[in-house]
């Protein structure tokens, strides 16, 4: 099999898997008890903050254990609303955040919140004046992710930051798809808040981090024992930290590298795919998007049967709608960008990891060259186009 | 999520294609939902003697088009009129429940290509959805 959905998940690093497994076993120990077998998970705990910290420039007391990117999310979000309150109710987001914000604002937006969504170009980059424009006397937070996880764009977050910075309004940025793929420095950045997942990194699931920056306070949404400062409490998943601190760890080690030969097999992908198949278009931003993301669309078919044909030829890909998921409406991320629906629905999503070689982007390249030719046999908007 | 039948037809669908000469044609779709589907047929002495389509859309609605076609193929007007989008699915081993009404539309488009038929013909088409 070919995995090319790496933004969706990626396998766990047989590195990351070595060190977490102790932890299972033998170091079960609960971090909070005093015994010898508990400090030794909370020592596991704080070497993995440590590493976490350091792949995104922050200190170990700004990262926050969490269950993983949706959690690090909602805990920003509402526990900055929540405290802020009696401040404003005045939220400013983008249009192409992933649900994991963008569902969050809404149900703030339902519980009188007020919620300004940013536009994006045809390029999928939100503007720096409409934010501008945006923030009113109530505004109490910007959330804008970092880059984007269906067509990755990379949203120009410093900017955004110095914006955020100088208005004295907390910003938060959804940093699943970019860290670890893209250099990521909270300071450089000037982001209060982040969020982070590790499976998208080779970590594990069910685990991601929440940095905040020092001196910022939220409100608690999450009620229990007081485990990390409050902000998230319940027992500590010890083997899943020790495994996000591992993947960030790798990933630092390896960022130039990765990004650079990632850069080179997406490229290729990219100009076989545009000189391969007629009528087929990128989607995104050409040079401000992920190392390894490539989106395309392509003129008289529709993505969930390109991907149903590509796993036939052991292609595991993704659509670029949300066809193939529980809800049938064309992706909020393309119709953002200005595309109709039918443009929205012929949409293909390949996301490389750094397991995927030069030999493969030439098969998937011709798969789905394949692929398209045979639905558009099948497609009467193909003919309309040919006509 | 699908079922091995609705694989089958979709990896190997049936009767594709156009009539140039057809005695019937209907277009049926539902954009917001990337489903576009036309339905030609050809009809002597009251039997579909020869059927094909064109499809844009997911792997439900290739596999629905595909199955109609074949289950109306050689049958009389009535008996074609006859099938529902229930039996569609029923044929096809069942279809995940997000697909039952937005993609499963190969029935509609089968009426309204008989639909088109009968108003060539003697003017006395009417409008009729395939719903049960």
């Amino acid at each position: 099999m070919i995995y090319m959905d790496h933004s969706a998940t990626s396998p766990v690093d047989p590195e990351v898997l070595e060190a977490m497994e102790p932890y299972f076993t033998d170091s079960f120990g609960n971090a909070s008890t005093l015994y010898s077998l508990g400090r030794e998970a909370r020592t596991a705990m704080e070497s993995a903050r440590k590493q976490v910290a350091s792949i995104i420039g922050a200190t170990p007391d700004e990262i926050i254990f969490t269950s993983g990117g949706t959690e690090s999310d909602n805990i920003a979000i509402k526990g900055t609303v929540f405290k802020l309150k009696k401040k404003g109710n005045h939220i400013i987001t983008s249009a192409i955040e992933h649900p994991a914000v963008d569902e969050t604002c809404k149900y703030l937006e339902k519980n009188g919140f007020q919620v300004t969504y940013l536009p994006v170009g045809e390029d999928g980059i939100v503007s720096v004046s409409d934010l501008k424009d945006a923030i009113t006397d109530k505004t109490v937070l910007i959330t804008v992710m970092h880059a984007n996880n269906e067509i990755g764009t990379i949203q120009p977050i410093k900017e955004i930051g110095e914006v955020a910075a100088e208005k004295n309004i907390y910003f938060h940025t959804d940093a699943v798809q970019s860290v670890g793929k893209i250099p990521v420095d909270v300071k450089e950045l000037k982001v209060d808040m982040l969020s982070i997942s590790a499976h998208k990194l080779y970590g594990p699931k069910g685990i991601g981090a929440l940095y905040i920056r020092k001196g910022i306070r939220l409100e608690p949404i999450i009620h229990g024992g007081g485990h990390e400062r409050g902000i998230r409490p319940g027992t500590e998943n010890v083997a899943g930290a020790v495994g996000l601190g591992k993947a960030c760890e790798i990933a630092e080690r390896y960022l130039e590298k990765n990004s650079r030969s990632l850069t080179s097999i997406r490229d290729r992908l990219i100009n076989g795919v545009l000189s391969e198949i007629e009528e087929s278009h990128l989607n995104g931003h050409p040079t401000i998007r992920l190392p390894n993301n490539a989106h395309f669309r392509f003129t008289g078919i529709e993505g969930e049967s390109l991907v149903l044909h590509l796993d036939f030829k052991g292609i595991a890909a993704s659509t670029g709608s949300a066809c193939s998921s529980k809800k049938l409406e064309p992706s909020h991320v393309l119709m953002a960008l200005g595309m109709d629906e039918v443009q929205a629905h012929g949409s293909l999503r390949l996301t490389l990891g750094k397991e995927n070689t030069a030999e493969e982007v030439d098969y998937v390249i011709e798969s789905v060259k394949g692929a398209v030719g045979t639905l558009r046999s099948l497609s009467p908007l193909w003919c309309q186009t040919e006509e | 999520m699908y079922s091995e039948k609705v694989m089958e037809h979709f990896s190997n669908p049936r009767n594709v294609g156009e009539i140039e000469d057809a005695d019937g044609v209907g277009t049926v779709g539902n954009p917001v939902c990337g489903d576009l589907m036309t339905i030609y047929i050809k009809v002597k002495d009251n039997i579909i003697e020869d059927i094909k389509f064109k499809t844009f859309g997911c792997g439900a609605a290739i596999a629905t088009s595909s199955m109609v076609t074949e289950m109306a193929m050689g049958k009389t007007i009535e008996e074609a009129l006859k099938i529902t989008r229930t039996n569609v699915a029923d044929e096809l081993e069942g279809l995940p429940p997000v697909k039952m009404h937005c993609s499963n539309l190969a029935a509609d488009a089968l009426h309204a290509a008989i639909d088109d038929y009968k108003k060539r013909k003697g003017g006395e088409g009417e409008e009729k959805k395939a719903e049960d």
